[in-house]
């Protein structure tokens, strides 16, 4: 007796458990029940638990009868040719899905030559175990499996042709890369994900050197000429939205020009690329503050409206300009409208990116670093038959990381580029290593890759041999040019006067407690003080009370409102925050004093 | 010679005086004075100077290398079954002044007479163990039919550690009064001593028995002999300090304890600062990381300076902080502004943190020099 349950609901019993499962099995394979259906037996208890509930992970293999795959020749030259589909593999019971419970009712192996009697089912590929993205990485199983995590989340970062009709789409902080290239190295991944239709990378040579010292903590070092030629170059493109919003008592945002007797109005050299309707034109090449979008606004409260106020009308100016630090060619303006009705406006800036000192490469192994040093051409290294590389990458970065595969890569994708043919990568089913050294030998290169190079700035020989080759490069989307900040005085809070945060409002850079602490540990007590001036005020202090006075800078006269005016009172420096903690003192009922004394007494 | 050495003394520390004194017949009278010049100014360019903000260097000193501490909270030590806490948490411990450590242990020295001979060391080490009755027992049964709880014991345990049946009965009996204490053969019989008791009180019996203290000293659960270098000490876990240092055969100057609170109560509050420094150097020579002793020292004496073993938290040495500000800064500050308005505290701004919160000048460093201008006395003048 076996107890029986349907989604974990109890449903019965059956007398023979192995018959019950098998005929369930062989019903599911002949299409009569749902592929969904698993059926999972758990011996030990005597119990048979039915799934066909949804959200259950489930994964394809080949079905094995008696030692044999179920898949044969006939069945795979008719996939080639497009006669089967992998539909058809589940419907005539090839192929069938499982859940995590039942497959610990079988016997998987992992090839066809592993095949005996005791096998229930044969995978279908052993990289598998890898999902898509990181099945895309050559060589991974020669890699450290942390390498290769992160070697698949950086390719999600590259820059390539993200989207065919990008052109005409409005996404935000979005980058195309120039010339993009299908790897030489590659899996057979590339070729079922159509990789080729939308490429992230482009392929470069790459010499592991150190030079100069300017790629010392995985940092690159890129060629001048390579990227004049037009490496890694993309295009940044960033949309500005306006909406023409409608208020009350029939007001409503305008997209104009603003008039000189609006509130708020920037000066006529900030308009300067506008046009009659108050958008800026296409191919505009706009520099930081110049506005993309004029716009006016009412008043903000309806008290300004009064009949018998001067400033009845005046409207408020509302453009949108450009931040600090942007800049970009107008790419195209769109005109529309939303769904409330209002007038909508969309203008798309382009900003052509070279790369440049900061900006963030990787390679497909987890191996990501920033541009450390660009040198022009004729100061890179070269080799032997001339060949000077795209980019130099430090030797200290491959030993802890242990990622062979970026070696194998490298070694792989010379061959691929010598004999101009791509070459298999595939995880678990490459070309081996032993025959692409066998192929370099043929071309006349040594066989481990190496090759003799020159100074290019002196032009002496190097004393060691340098690994050369070539592999697959992303251009990430961190981008200095989207990161650097500095500022000197700017926007302040309301509440604390202090500095504002973040980059995008102007903010400024916060020196952190730790950082302080650097300040108090060399003992720079006026520096720090100098750092931590930027709320700094002034109070008048009640010496009689310790509360603040009220000066009065017109007749520069001090009273204390408690006090009244015979009593003595000093102007002290004090940080506006303590000023601000003191008064939130006073409103818990707590009466915080300051008592003063003189500088000078001893 | 003589004379020059002693017109360095209390210039110079006595420790490097005579360590010259010793090697100055090799020396002639100029050289020796130069040697004393050297050293003096060698001596006071190691000295710190006035307004060196000690603190926050000491606390950098531990912070950097703090950061590269593995969060590995078990060491073997040396042999398996034996682990001692180490790295960033056994350094948190010590610091924060934990009342109840992770991994308690002593290290045993013996005396010559016998660290050198396995079996005395071995003798040693099962008096010192803790045994509880049911380490004795290879099974313990309930009798329903006579209502009696039946062990029986491990005969050639009994024998290692050195006692015999009779002893453990009479043991049992003092303890466990509200029973019947017999002997069976191999086997301990205990009985309640009301008649028809229920199977609960039975059971309850037998766990009590199971805790029985029948030997050994209280708090040491596991003993380690080990050889380190010549010489055969004894590793512990749990600790009793007190105890163990009134067995005859130990060294009682090298044997110690990691429980600082313990050496504190046992060897007063000197020692515990010794075992504070000796503590925190072993866990930061164990990670392959250097601390300057004086960083170590320094962070002893504040914990200990007091006379009572006290933490760096907010009911240790932070909490007695002198200002209001400083205080309320490091952790609830709520709690610390509302005592100090209900007492009237007054908060005379002498220290780093509640400068930096007015925005004055922190007083250490180029902030701690002041000018004076002498006033002209203003009777003088006329």
């Amino acid at each position: 007796m076996t107890d029986v349950y349907l989604d974990d609901k109890f449903i019965g019993t059956v007398d023979n458990a192995n018959e019950f499962i098998n005929t369930v099995k062989q019903e599911r394979r002949k299409n009569k029940l749902s592929p969904a259906v698993n059926i999972f037996y758990n011996e030990a208890s005597k119990e048979i638990f039915i799934d066909i509930s949804k959200g259950r992970a489930r994964r394809p293999l080949i079905i094995v009868e008696n030692g044999q795959s179920k898949l044969t020749e006939t069945h795979l030259t008719n996939l080639k040719a497009g006669k089967l589909k992998w539909s058809d593999l589940i419907k005539e019971g090839i192929i069938e899905y499982l859940d995590a419970a039942e497959e610990e009712n079988t016997l998987v192996a992992l090839s066809e030559e592993d095949l005996t009697q005791e096998h229930t089912h044969l995978e279908i590929s052993p990289i598998i175990i890898l999902g898509f993205i990181t099945s895309l990485v050559p060589y991974a199983n020669f890699g450290q499996s942390a390498r290769l995590n992160r070697g698949s989340k950086t390719q999600k970062q590259g820059l390539g042709l993200y989207a065919s009709n990008y052109l005409l789409r409005m996404d935000t902080d979005v980058s195309v890369l120039q010339y993009p290239q299908s790897p030489i190295v590659r899996s057979f991944l590339h070729d079922i994900g159509k990789y080729d239709k939308h490429p992230a990378g482009q392929n470069v040579t790459i010499a592991i050197m150190s030079y100069e010292g300017y790629n010392m903590s995985d940092s690159i070092i890129l060629n001048k000429g390579s990227i004049q030629r037009g490496l890694a170059r993309s295009f940044y493109f960033r949309p500005y939205t306006v909406e023409e919003l409608r208020y009350q008592a029939g007001l409503s945002d305008e997209i104009c020009i603003p008039d000189k007797e609006v509130k708020g109005y920037k000066s006529e050299k900030d308009y300067k690329y506008l046009e009659d309707d108050g958008i800026v034109y296409p191919e505009a090449s706009l520099k930081t503050e110049d506005v993309v979008i004029g716009k006016t606004s009412p008043p903000r409260f309806l008290g300004e409206l009064e009949e018998f106020s001067i400033a009845a009308n005046i409207r408020r100016e509302s453009s949108i300009s450009l931040k600090q630090g942007e800049k970009g060619t107008v790419d195209i303006v769109l005109i529309t409208e939303n769904e409330e009705g209002n007038k909508l406006i969309r203008v798309r800036l382009r900003e052509h990116r070279i790369p440049e000192l900061g900006d963030k490469f990787a390679s497909r192994h987890g191996q990501k670093g920033v541009i450390g040093a660009i040198i022009n051409q004729e100061d890179m290294p070269f080799t032997a038959s001339g060949i000077i590389p795209d980019v130099i990458f430090s030797p200290h970065s491959i030993p802890s990381r242990m990622t062979i595969s970026h070696l194998i890569e490298m070694l792989a994708g010379k061959v691929g580029s010598l004999a101009g043919r791509y070459i298999n990568g595939t995880t678990f089913d490459s070309e081996k290593e032993v025959d692409l050294r066998k192929e370099l030998l043929k071309f006349g290169f040594r066989d481990n890759g190496t090759e003799k190079m020159y100074n290019g700035i002196t032009g002496e020989e190097f004393k060691a041999n340098i690994f050369v080759g070539n592999m697959y490069y992303l251009k990430l989307k961190h981008m200095v040019a989207n990161k650097l900040h500095a500022r000197a005085a700017g926007r302040i809070q309301l509440l604390t006067r202090q500095p504002i945060e973040g980059r995008s409002k102007g903010g400024g850079l916060r020196l952190g407690e730790m950082e302080k602490d650097c300040f108090v540990a060399h003992g720079a007590s006026l520096l720090l003080k100098e750092r931590f001036d930027s709320d700094k005020t002034i109070v008048h202090i009640c010496e009689s009370c310790g509360m603040f006075a009220i000066f009065d800078g017109f007749r520069s006269r001090k009273t204390c409102s408690k006090c009244g005016n015979n009593v003595e009172i000093s102007a002290i420096e004090l940080s506006y925050a303590f000023k601000l903690l003191l008064d939130e003192l006073k409103a818990l009922g707590i009466y915080p004093r300051l008592i003063l004394k003189s500088k000078y007494e001893v | 010679m003589e004379e020059i050495i002693k017109k360095y003394k209390g210039i110079i520390p006595d420790a490097l005086l005579d360590e010259i004194n010793s090697n100055s017949d090799q020396l002639n009278r100029k050289q020796l004075e130069e040697v004393l010049e050297k050293t003096k100014a060698a001596y006071e360019f190691a000295k710190i100077q006035p307004g060196e903000a000690i603190g926050i260097i000491t606390a950098e000193s531990f912070g950097e290398p703090g950061t590269q501490m593995i969060l590995r909270t078990f060491h073997f030590a040396g042999v398996a079954e034996l682990n001692v806490s180490l790295g960033l948490p056994r350094l948190i411990e010590i610091f924060d002044a934990r009342k109840t450590i992770k991994t308690p242990s002593m290290e045993i020295h013996l005396k010559k007479e016998c660290n050198n001979d396995v079996d005395k060391v071995k003798k040693i080490a099962a008096i010192i163990k803790q045994t509880r009755f049911q380490e004795l027992v290879s099974e313990f049964s309930i009798n329903l039919a006579k209502m009696q709880v039946e062990a029986l014991l491990k005969k050639k345990k009994i024998r290692e550690i050195g006692i015999t049946p009779v002893t453990i009965i009479k043991i049992l009996q003092e303890t466990l009064k509200s029973c019947i204490v017999k002997s069976d053969g191999d086997k301990i019989i205990l009985k309640t001593k009301v008649e028809n008791s229920e199977l609960t009180e039975i059971y309850k019996l037998k766990e009590k028995a199971k805790t029985v203290f029948i030997k050994g000293i209280k708090g040491v659960t596991h003993v380690l002999p080990v050889k380190r270098g010549n010489e055969f000490i004894i590793l512990t876990a749990g600790t009793n300090l007190k105890k163990v240092l009134q067995i005859k055969e130990i060294d009682q100057i090298k044997t110690t304890s990691n429980d600082i609170f313990e050496i504190a109560k046992v060897l007063g509050i000197e020692a515990a600062r010794q075992a504070v420094i000796n503590e925190t150097t072993n866990v930061i020579k164990d990670q392959g990381l250097e601390i300057d002793i004086r960083h170590i020292m320094f962070i002893s004496d504040v914990l200990t300076i007091s006379g009572v073993f006290k933490g760096i938290t907010r009911s240790g040495v932070t909490g007695e902080k002198e200002s209001v500000l400083a205080r309320a800064s490091f952790e609830t500050p709520i709690k610390h502004i509302i005592n100090a308005a209900l007492s009237g505290e007054k908060d005379e701004l002498n220290s780093v943190i509640e400068n930096v919160i007015l925005n004055q000048p922190v007083p250490v460093g180029t902030g701690l020099p002041d000018l004076v201008a002498k006033m002209k006395d203003e009777e003088n003048e006329k």
